[in-house]
Formats: structure tokens, sequence, C-alpha cells
């Protein structure tokens, strides 16, 4: 009986260690052919890149070439710098408030971009930066925002959670409040009859137990919409683990009765051929997919987090030096003979001077005009007549 | 005590005593303060930082025996330095030592909080006591009223005040009415909402907002806004105890930058009533939170104007006493409290940083004019945050500095 009555307490902890078994090396694709510089081939992901619920997963086969890859290592460099940047803007006071750093989640977005079409749209919460760049924006636009200055993408309005483009409808300072309004924008896709596009909406493994995120999914399903909900797991919200806040970690298998594939989203390969599959699989009709990245971030939560008081500087430092998703790009381009190291080097030397002309032009932006204070509150013209500033005993002496 | 940068300012004022902390703020020999808006505290003269102000604070009520020595002023209690999160901390802690139901949660409240506010309470009480949630707000809240419901003490915390709106249906419509839906036969008195609010100076749109006015039509509900360290420990005390659901907001910025003298001992300080900390007969002042202290500027622009204001302030007005008093709970609001110095003034000035618009001022404005009529030698004036979003590059124009309040105390006495 003693034995029995252990069982319940037991079995809990078991599914929960099986739930992240997926590997995430970020260098484990291996070519299965020669590869080479002049044609496409065809290379084969680790047999433990994705984890099904309710569906097939992705095929381990991907065709690549030489340009993808050298321009996903370009942009990936790109991001990094960029993020460095806005750390060190950050720690010269430069960039006040609240600023969120994507720094070792970049195979995420720029993965997530090389298949994505210009007509899908995304939107996602606070990790917005690359994004934003990636999907019509400038690093100066980025950098410029955070800044807030008047050369920023919000014209300085917003800052860093608040940044947008035609394409992508921005970081949302709520967290999981973006998540019902990417159902919307599918809906959108959907009525004005787009069969080839989708929305990709983006969330935490922290806002997961947002309720909001629960109604999204339950709508998506009943409608049918184009809308690749995608769990951006860096096993932290804030500060406290996925362990500790959620009952089921294995957030792919969190949409009932949606289909969920855990992806290793440390391999920018993986997630390029993740996202061509949601691509296919909503341009069939088949509505809504779920969809698990399970990455992580070297910084903080925010700018005041050190990122430390909560989990060991090891485990970070584990992260960065043996799954780096850069590091693995560049491991794949080097030995399959695409690019020298040197060659390399020369890209990420021009990333950088390209972020650090982007710092320097930001830096003498101006301060956004007064008169924009209070502008794109009220559709131009429509505002009503008492708005700010304007009456005469509402005048100050500046 | 009185920083190092501070002295010049304050050379020629007598060390600062309980007695000159009531008394009126004499300015007549200091140097101007800074006329950027930006706060600082080195120079206020509203922070009891001797322990005998801080045992004379008007209202502190002691909730346990007097120590064994009572030759000594407040009987030989003892005070400790401390900012508004240690004095949040300190109050909690005394909550969880006394009542074994109460609970302590919300987001990354088990390691301290994004504010520090339950740093180490979690080692000293036990992490089934003060925990983690999920990052849910309407999760937290609907939570919190369900253990209170039960007649526990819930201790939650909702991390930015700018996050209070997903649980804002909690709050309204199961919180604020459930005695009234259950007949009296269920509460949740019990309940407690902590959640930092205004602004910092570079919050942006979701991270200095001032959203107290939203809750002015939810009866059942208090709102309680603390100005200091001292106020802080007693008013959170008082709420956690008070038999009606609370929400009590923090004003973030003032956490590590208010210090004070705070007591140790466990007391309390009397929710729905306002504090009159300046006295005055000329014009009534009423402001909670952050803005106290530049409205505690602005009355010094007024009697002693900086060179760059001289033109602005006519010497007519320059003698004129504010009275200068703080709201602390912002719902159910001190009526009787505000009539009466507005009935002896004549003149209302009010001042908050959310907008202006159907803000709590709006309210009290209303209401003031109906029931001093007759008594008011101008018009209810609100300085407040303009009707725009706080956006991340104009948080130091949006918010009502002490320009913008002299402003307003030279418009209203000149009306």
């Amino acid at each position: 009986m003693a034995s029995l009555a252990a069982l319940p307490r037991r079995a809990p902890r078991l599914l929960r260690s099986l739930t992240r078994s997926l590997q995430t090396a970020a260098d484990s694709t291996q070519p299965t052919e020669t590869p080479t510089a002049s044609r496409p081939f065809t290379v084969r992901l680790h047999d433990d890149t994705f984890h099904g619920y309710k569906t097939e997963t992705p095929s381990l086969e991907v065709e690549v070439n030489k340009d993808m890859l050298i321009e996903m290592y370009q942009k990936m460099t790109l991001m990094r710098r960029m993020e460095m940047a806005a750390d060190a803007l950050y720690r010269q006071k430069l960039i006040r408030g609240f600023c969120h750093l994507a720094t070792g989640q970049e195979a995420v977005a720029v993965g997530m971009e090389s298949a994505m079409t210009p007509e899908d749209r995304v939107i996602t919460s606070y990790r917005c930066h690359p994004f934003a760049v990636l999907r019509g924006g400038t690093v100066k636009g980025v950098l410029a925002e955070l800044l807030g200055r008047q050369d920023g993408m919000s014209n300085g309005k917003g800052g860093s959670m608040h940044i947008f483009t035609p394409s992508f409808f921005g970081g949302n300072g709520i967290v999981g409040a973006q998540v019902p309004l990417g159902a919307g924008l599918a809906l959108a896709q959907q009525y004005t009859g787009k069969n080839d596009v989708a929305t990709f909406a983006l969330y935490g493994d922290g806002a997961s137990n947002q309720g909001q995120v629960f109604e999204a999914f339950n709508m998506a399903k009943l409608w049918n919409l184009p809308c690749v909900f995608i769990c951006e797991n860096n096993k932290y919200g804030m500060g406290t683990s996925a362990e500790r806040s959620s009952a089921n970690t294995a957030y792919y298998t969190r949409g009932d009765s949606i289909p969920g594939i855990q992806v290793n989203a440390m391999d920018i390969i993986a997630v390029h051929q993740s996202v061509k599959f949601a691509k296919q699989w909503t341009s069939a009709g088949k509505g809504p997919l779920l969809m698990e990245y399970v990455t992580y971030r070297y910084g903080g939560h925010s700018m005041s987090d050190p990122g430390t008081t909560y989990r060991t500087r090891d485990e970070v430092q584990k992260m960065r030096s043996t799954q780096d998703p850069i590091r693995g790009l560049q491991k794949y381009i080097e030995d399959w003979g695409l690019a020298t190291e040197e060659e390399l080097k020369t890209i990420d030397k021009e990333s950088k001077a390209e972020v650090d002309r982007a710092v320097e032009e930001s830096k003498a932006s101006p301060e956004p005009d007064m008169n924009d204070f209070w502008t794109d509150i009220y559709y131009k013209g429509t505002e009503p007549p008492s708005m700010r500033g304007r009456e005469r005993e509402e005048v100050s002496f500046v | 005590m009185l920083r190092p940068s501070a002295r010049s300012w304050t050379k020629s004022i007598p060390r600062l005593s309980a007695r000159t902390v009531n008394s009126r703020w004499e300015s007549t020999s200091a140097g101007p303060p800074s006329a950027d808006g930006r706060l600082d505290l080195n120079r206020t003269n509203l922070l009891r930082t001797t322990r005998e102000s801080s045992l004379k604070t008007p209202g502190i009520k002691w909730m346990d025996d007097a120590p064994t020595s009572t030759s000594d002023i407040g009987g030989g209690r003892e005070t400790r330095k401390m900012n508004v999160y240690q004095a949040i901390r300190d109050a909690m802690s005394i909550i969880l030592t006394k009542d074994d139901t109460a609970i302590v949660f919300g987001e990354d409240v088990g390691f301290g909080g994004v504010f520090r506010c339950s740093l180490g309470l979690a080692e000293e009480f036990g992490r089934e006591r003060v925990f983690n949630t999920p990052l849910t707000e309407q999760g937290i809240v609907g939570f919190g009223i369900g253990f209170a419901a039960m007649g526990q003490t819930a201790i939650a915390e909702v991390q930015f005040a700018d996050y209070i709106f997903p649980a804002f249906d909690q709050m309204v419509n199961e919180a604020a009415k459930f005695r009234y839906r259950s007949g009296g036969q269920f509460n949740v008195g019990a309940l407690t909402v902590r959640t930092p609010t205004m602004a910092v100076g570079h919050g942006g749109l979701y991270h200095s907002q001032s959203p107290e006015g939203f809750f002015m039509g939810a009866s059942g509900l208090k709102i309680v806004i603390p100005r200091s360290p001292i106020q802080a420990k007693g008013l959170l005390i008082s709420s956690i105890r008070d038999p009606n659901p609370v929400v009590f907001m923090e004003p973030k910025v003032l956490y590590r930058s208010a210090v004070e003298q705070v007591p140790i001992d466990d007391y309390t300080i009397p929710l729905g009533q306002a504090e009159t900390i300046i006295p005055g007969s000329d014009l009534t002042l009423l402001t909670w939170g952050t803005p106290i202290y530049h409205c505690e500027t602005a009355i010094g622009f007024l009697n002693t104007p900086p060179e760059g204001l001289a033109k602005h302030i006519p010497e007519s007005l320059r003698k004129a006493r504010v009275e200068l008093m703080d709201l602390r709970t912002i719902l159910p609001w001190d009526v009787k409290g505000i009539e009466e110095s507005v009935n002896r003034t004549g003149r209302l000035v009010i001042v908050h940083e959310a907008g202006r618009t159907a803000g709590v001022g709006a309210e009290i404005g209303a209401e003031i004019q109906k029931r001093c009529f007759l008594r008011l030698k101008a018009p209810v004036q609100r300085i407040a945050g303009w009707d725009v979003p706080n956006g991340l590059s104009y948080e130091k124009f949006h918010i009502p500095d002490p320009v913008r309040i002299v402003d307003g105390l030279v418009e209203t006495l000149s009306y």
C-alpha cells in the first residue's frame, strides 16, 4: 500500500523531467551530401529536433544553400551587436527606463524571417528589437527609439517595448495581451481571403499562463484561423523558472485541440524548417498551430535584472559556450566549406561598424518635437478641442 | 538625517524637528530648489528623519503593549532608518508574524520582488507563505479573493499598477461587490492588493501610469496611497487589517529616495483621513503620493521665487499661506476634512499625476464646489497629467512639476 500511495506523487515529477528532454545543441545538423557553395544541398537535423503533439513533426531533411546561411549569419551578428549596443547605451544612462534584450535568442527572429514572406504578420511582446529590424526597420530606428529620439521608429513615444513596422505589429508592454491580437490579425487575413499568409503570434513561457492566451487559442481553433502561436521558452518568465510557474511546461501541448510542435530554437536551421512547416500548415487550411521554441536568454529579464539571482552563472556560461546559435551557424558554414573564418570575421566587423554608425546617428537625432506630445492620440482633425496645453492657463514657464 | 548636499539649502533653517515638520515651511533664507521638475528629496522638510519627530507622527496608533520604559518620548519605542520599500517589508513582516493566516504572493515576490519589498520574507517565513505566482494578474487577484473569502489574510502584489487592468474585472466585479452580492454572508475584507504606481521619469507607456481614478466608482473597495516610509508602514498595516478589500498603491519613485526614521513596532495610521502637513489659511493644496514633494517645492517658489520665476509671481501673493494636505486614502476620501479646510481657505488646488479628465480631482472638485460654494473665492483648480498617454520621451512634461503647480497657485490666488 505504501508504494501505491507514493506513486501519484512521483509520477508528475517524472513527467516534468521528460518534457524538457529535447536537445538544444546549435550545431548538431549534418549534411547528407557533400556541401557546395554553388548550389543548394540537403542537411539533416538531429533526430531530437522536434517533438510533436497531435501532429507529425517537420521533416528532418532541409534544403539549404550558401547565400541563405551567410545571410542568416549576417543578420544574427547584426542583431547581437545591436543588443550589445543597447546594453552599453543603457549602462551609460543614455537609454532610460525599460529595456529587454534578446541576446541568445537570435535564431528565433532570424530563423523565422528566413522562411516568412513580407505578407506574413508578426506580433510579440517584450523581446521585439530583432523583429523590428528584420521586418523592415533599421538598427538606427530601434536604437533611436530606445533613446527616446525623433528618429526612433515610434518617434520616441514608445521605447523598448513599442516598435512597429507595416508587417510587424510590435512589442507589447502587457505580456499575453498580444496573443488575442495575433488571433485578430489572422482573422483579418482569413477574412480577406489570402490563404498563403499567416500570423505568427509570439509570447514567452511567462506569458503562457495568462488567461487571454487560452481565450485566443479557443477562438483560433473554433474559427480555423491561420495563426501560428509561438511560445518562446527561454526557461524564465522574468525571475521565475518555467517549472515553478507552469504546471505543464510542455508548452507545445497546451493548445488542447491545437496541434503543437516543440522545436530546438538554438539551431537556426531547425527554426527555419519549423516556419516552413507552419506556413504549409496554415496555407493548407489546417487552422492554428502551436510551436514551442526552446531557447535561452543570456541576460536578465530587463536591464535592472542581473539575471543571476534565480539561476547560476555557470548555467548561463554553459549555454553561451556550448549552445550559442551564432557559433553553431558559424561552425556549419566553416565545416561545410561555404566561407572561411576570415570571411565570417569580416561580416562580423561590418555588423559592428553598421551598429556603431547607427549608435552615433541615433545619439545625434533630436529629442521629439514638443508639438508631437499630443499628436497620434485621436485621428488627425478629430481631436477634442481642448487637448493639452492649448488653454491659456495651462501654459507653463518653460 | 539630512544629506550633505542639503546643507546649503537648509543652513539657516533650524534642525528639523517634530515641531518644524508640523509648522509652516520657512524658506525665506534658503536657496532655490531645482526647477526642472526632477524629484529631489534632499531638499524636503516633510520627511521625519529623527526618532523624536517619527514617534510624534500624527494619528499613529500603537498596536502592541508599550515597552517597559515610559519615561522617554513614545514610551521608549525605537525607530530605524528605512526607505519606503524597507518600511513596506517591515509592515508585511509584522503581519506575517502576528497573523498565521497571512500569505504574500505575486510575480517574483518569492525572491524579493522587483522593487525589493518582500526581500528575505520567503526565507524568514517560509516559501509556503511567501511565494511566486505565474504571470497572471487576473489569476493573482482572483486567487487572492478566494483566499480572503475564506477569512484568511491575502496580500497580493501586482507588479506594476499598469498591469492591474487585466485584473480590473476581478477587482471591480468580484472583490468590490462580494459583500453586497452575498447579502453580507461573505466578504473579501482580508484582501490587500499592493501595486507600485506613478511615474519614475522614464517608465514610458506601461510603467508610469496612475490608475487610482479608474477605481473611484467601485464602491466596496478602498484605495490608499502613502507618501513616505512612516506613512507606508502604518497605512499598509491598516489596509491589511481593514475589513474591506484595499488597493494599496506605492509611488515607485519614492521606494528608495524617501528615507525616514520609522518606528519598529506595530502601529497603524487611520484610513479615510487626510493629513494637514503644512497648515495655512489662504489656499488648500491637496495631493497624494509623489506630487506631495513637488507641491512643497511649489510653495517655496511662491514664497521665495527663484530669479527666473520672480516676474510671474506678484509680490502681493508671496506671503500667502498655503495649506498642504495629503489625501492618503483616495477612496473613500476624507470629504469632511477637505471641506473644513476649504471653508477656511476659500481656495482649492488639486494635484495628481493621472490625467485630468475624470481623474480623482474631478470628483473632489465637484463635491467641494457644492459643499463650499459660497465660501469659494476662486474656481477649484486641477493640476494633473495631460490627457495623453505617458510617452517615453515626454514623461518630464507630462507630470505636474513645481512650476506648473506654482502657476496654478498664482492663478487661483489672484482670481
